[in-house]
């Protein structure tokens, strides 16, 4: 097995897995087509922020239980400030300060992390509850308003001036959204040495260090980037839903999950962002096919929680064969 | 900067102090290289020479004393502020991320990749995988590649910290050439090693530590070795006596310890019979990867062999999980103590586990029995103590006690030593070899694999010699010589007998 696959492996693997299940979905609704990939897309995208949160932290060797907390922080505020501007609320600034405010968010988690040496799971649990709190005091009910122009991007699929409807169809615009943030982002960080820097932090602390990598400040950076993405996170809840939404949704766990599933090892230093966000839509589609096949909710969640277990337990043990041969 | 005078050091450390809370591990360290100059820091373990060695790389901060860098005061901050001023360490454990590949491992450091193949080539690793996680690489390519990045960076100040261990030995002889040479070219080396003859063939000066100071500066000429000793010891010693013990203890009756046929496990060892007999200490040669690992991995029960056959007192055992070969009476002391001790627990627990691991015995532990077992093993084993809160804070010669101390306290029948005193200080592995003489003497059978050939006329009966997975000689306590044991460990059988083990 030559190195460019046995290192992408596991990611294609996830990938034919999902299409294996877009088989299985058509299979068991005849009717599933471009709308129902278009709101599966649409519903996944708060939980691919999330992971993609959860996945730059856990790279780094550290974690991020406060992804949600600050992800509901974020959707209230921009719902906040566009309230009541109508059609020609300034959106760019908005959008702008809110991306701002969540880099200063998970900056400060970061700090506090580093500062006070105390161990990450503990200190982002604390900032998790504050969080909460702050997205209760800006907003104390769900409400505020969203631009609509705002709601357009992530609505429907995409349409090209040129290009036949029907060839586009099947590409909902939130995927595109979606690529398109993470790439932005994720892209120039892997290829900078700043990026090395997280993946060397998380893959060996003490070699990182004496490579002369200041484990500090990449770590801070690690949780900026990962405030970065849940402030789209709750963006595109509020893109989604319309109002700001101060209850964190269930992301966290949901996003926890995903990394793990999508070949992110928790004791960090592997793994990128593709597997969790593919991992996001494998999670997302079992779930709809359950619905489709009418299972009981409850049922659900052990089927999710099994298939989770028997991936990443089979994923293990390719990885023990490939090591003996 | 004022032109560098070539009579004045490039680094001079005078007088420096470090203290762990009520630790006082240098009260008076001093250190001055010069120009082109290699020098050799010694120092038994605890003496505080990693800690000045943390110091002058800026991964420690110290208290008191001066540290001047081209005649300028200073220190550096962290070790990315050491690298920036022309001070590059390569440390016993390789600091490449094991996640990313060579060549991401380069652009972290930002070292230029043309010259870091050229060192590498020069340092027989010519071809470099560059797109291989560095986590998948052996050790010794490892420490191959991280001297290379070293030297690739083109420092003024190279700190080598044991850079020969775990490499084998043609390896070696590349390194310690390219050192020289470096040296020749105008570059400072502050080496650390405790092999004597390395530091006789390339060393200028050895800087000697004791108890957190700097005792000695000697230069280093014939006879240097006993004088170095001496300091590090801090009395005069007698050196060792080449094992006058050999075949006596070996008693031919009945079957022996250990009879072990046609092993075979994975693809590094292929067909390996040898006897060891209850009294004996039997030695291991082998270079680098020859399978030596996969053995001891099967008898101490972590692997199970594709073929052959393992007899314990004459019946066959196969061992499928570590405490069968527990079970057997085979205790298993590996190179690497951080593989057999829990770092974080006190010392007490670390020697009891043994007694209490089975789950027959998970219920009330005697504290007091267990106290008295394990004070006779510190005391047998002369282990300091003053840090046994974690196991972690002990320097790395008493955690090596510890981890023989642990089957000293149970009662040792087998003992398979793979690489005991890796990285060990002398007066340190003189104790071992006492030990085990000791151990065997009362009955014991010992396997004693070694990187340090010496090892093998300090204290063993006999050696069989492994080479490409098979027995391909034996060889007596009293031929034991470093000529014969290196020519037969490089599959050179001039001799006459063949592997001394009917088939």
């Amino acid at each position: 097995m030559s190195r460019a696959l046995r290192r992408n492996g596991w990611v294609l693997g996830l990938v034919v897995l999902f299409l294996a299940l877009l088989a299985f979905t058509k299979a068991i609704q005849p009717g599933f087509g471009a709308s129902g990939l278009e709101s599966l897309a649409r519903a996944a995208l708060p939980f691919a922020f999330a992971t993609a949160a959860m996945a730059v932290v856990v790279i780094a060797g550290g974690i991020d239980l406060s992804v949600a907390s600050m992800m509901a922080v974020a959707s209230v505020t921009a719902a906040v400030l566009m309230q009541g501007h109508g059609a020609g609320a300034p959106t760019l600034p908005i959008v702008l300060a809110v991306l701002g405010l969540g880099v200063a968010m998970g900056a400060l988690n970061g700090l506090l992390v580093v500062l006070t040496r105390v161990p990450d799971i503990v200190v982002t649990l604390a900032m998790m509850y504050v969080w909460e709190g702050a997205a209760l005091l800006i907003l104390n009910a769900p409400g505020g308003a969203a631009d609509p122009a705002l709601r357009a991007i992530v609505l429907g699929p995409v349409t090209l001036p040129f290009v036949p409807a029907a060839w586009t169809a099947w590409l909902p615009k939130a995927v595109v959204v979606l690529a398109v943030a993470v790439a932005v982002v994720w892209v120039p960080l892997k290829r900078s040495r700043l990026g090395l820097s997280i993946y060397a932090i998380g893959s060996d602390a003490t070699a990182a260090f004496r490579s002369g990598v200041a484990i500090g400040p990449v770590k801070v950076a690690a949780y900026a980037v990962a405030g970065l993405f849940a402030a789209m996170g709750g963006l595109s809840v509020t893109m989604g839903t319309g109002i700001g939404e101060p209850i964190p949704g269930p992301y966290l766990l949901a996003a926890v999950a995903a990394v793990v599933l999508g070949g992110v090892a928790l004791t960090g230093g592997q793994g990128g962002l593709l597997g969790p966000i593919v991992a996001v839509f494998i999670l997302r589609l079992v779930r709809l096919d359950l619905t489709l096949m009418s299972v009981d909710p409850n049922v659900t969640a052990i089927v999710e929680g099994t298939i989770m277990a028997v991936v990443v337990m089979a994923g293990g043990l390719i990885a023990l064969r490939g090591r003996r041969a | 900067m004022a032109e560098t005078d070539s009579a004045s050091p490039v680094l001079d450390a005078t007088g420096v102090s470090k203290r762990f809370g009520p630790v006082v591990a240098l009260h008076d360290a001093a250190l001055r290289v010069g120009r082109g100059e290699i020098v050799a820091l010694m120092g038994a373990n605890g003496a505080g020479k990693s800690t000045l060695v943390k110091i002058l790389t800026g991964a420690l901060r110290h208290d008191g004393g001066t540290i001047r860098i081209r005649g300028r005061e200073g220190h550096f901050a962290s070790p990315a502020a050491a690298r920036a001023a022309g001070l590059v360490p390569v440390y016993q454990e390789p600091s490449l991320i094991p996640h990313l590949d060579v060549a991401d491992n380069l652009r972290l450091t930002r070292t230029p990749r043309e010259a870091f193949l050229r060192w590498a080539s020069e340092l027989g690793a010519p071809d470099v995988p560059l797109d291989e996680m560095t986590g998948r690489l052996p050790l010794a390519t490892l420490r191959i590649l991280d001297l290379a990045r070293a030297l690739a960076s083109e420092p003024e100040v190279l700190m080598l910290d044991e850079m020969t261990a775990a490499l084998p030995t043609d390896l070696v002889e590349r390194v310690l050439k390219v050192v020289r040479a470096q040296a020749d070219a105008g570059r400072s080396i502050i080496y650390i090693s405790h092999r004597f003859a390395e530091i006789a063939a390339i060393c200028d000066r050895a800087t000697v530590l004791r108890d957190g100071a700097t005792v000695a500066d000697l230069p280093v000429e014939p006879g240097v070795e006993e004088k170095i000793v001496e300091q590090m010891l801090g009395a005069a010693l007698t050196p060792v006596v080449p094992a006058a013990h050999a075949a006596a203890a070996v008693a031919a009756a009945g079957p022996p310890r250990l009879r072990v046929r046609g092993l075979s496990v994975g693809p590094r060892l292929s067909d390996v019979s040898f006897d060891l007999r209850a009294g004996e200490v039997l030695g291991v040669v082998a270079l680098e990867g020859q399978g030596q690992d996969q053995l001891f991995d099967a008898l101490a029960g972590f692997r199970r062999p594709d073929r052959g056959t393992i007899e314990v007192d004459g019946t066959a055992r196969s061992f499928r999980h570590p405490a069968d070969a527990i079970a057997a009476g085979h205790t298993l002391v590996p190179g690497n103590r951080a593989d057999a001790l829990l770092m974080v627990r006190p010392v007490r627990e670390n020697i009891a586990l043994p007694l209490i691991a089975r789950p027959a015995k998970w219920g009330p532990i005697n504290m007091r029995e267990e106290a008295a077992i394990v004070a006779e093993a510190i005391a047998r084993l002369q282990i300091d103590t003053r840090a046994q809160g974690e196991a972690r804070r002990l320097s790395g010669g008493n955690q090596q006690k510890v981890t023989i101390a642990r089957w000293i306290a149970t009662g040792v029948r087998t003992l398979l030593l793979f690489d005991p005193t890796r990285g060990i200080d002398v007066r340190t592995k003189r104790q071992i070899y006492g030990l085990v003489r000791d151990l065997a003497a009362q009955g014991a059978a010992i396997l004693f694999y070694t990187s340090e050939l010496k090892e093998i006329q300090a204290a063993c009966d006999r050696s069989i010699v492994i080479f490409n997975g098979r027995v391909v000689d034996e060889i007596a306590a009293g031929e034991a010589t470093e000529a014969n044991l290196m020519r037969a460990a490089y599959g050179l059988t001039g001799r006459d007998h063949a592997a001394g083990v009917p088939a």
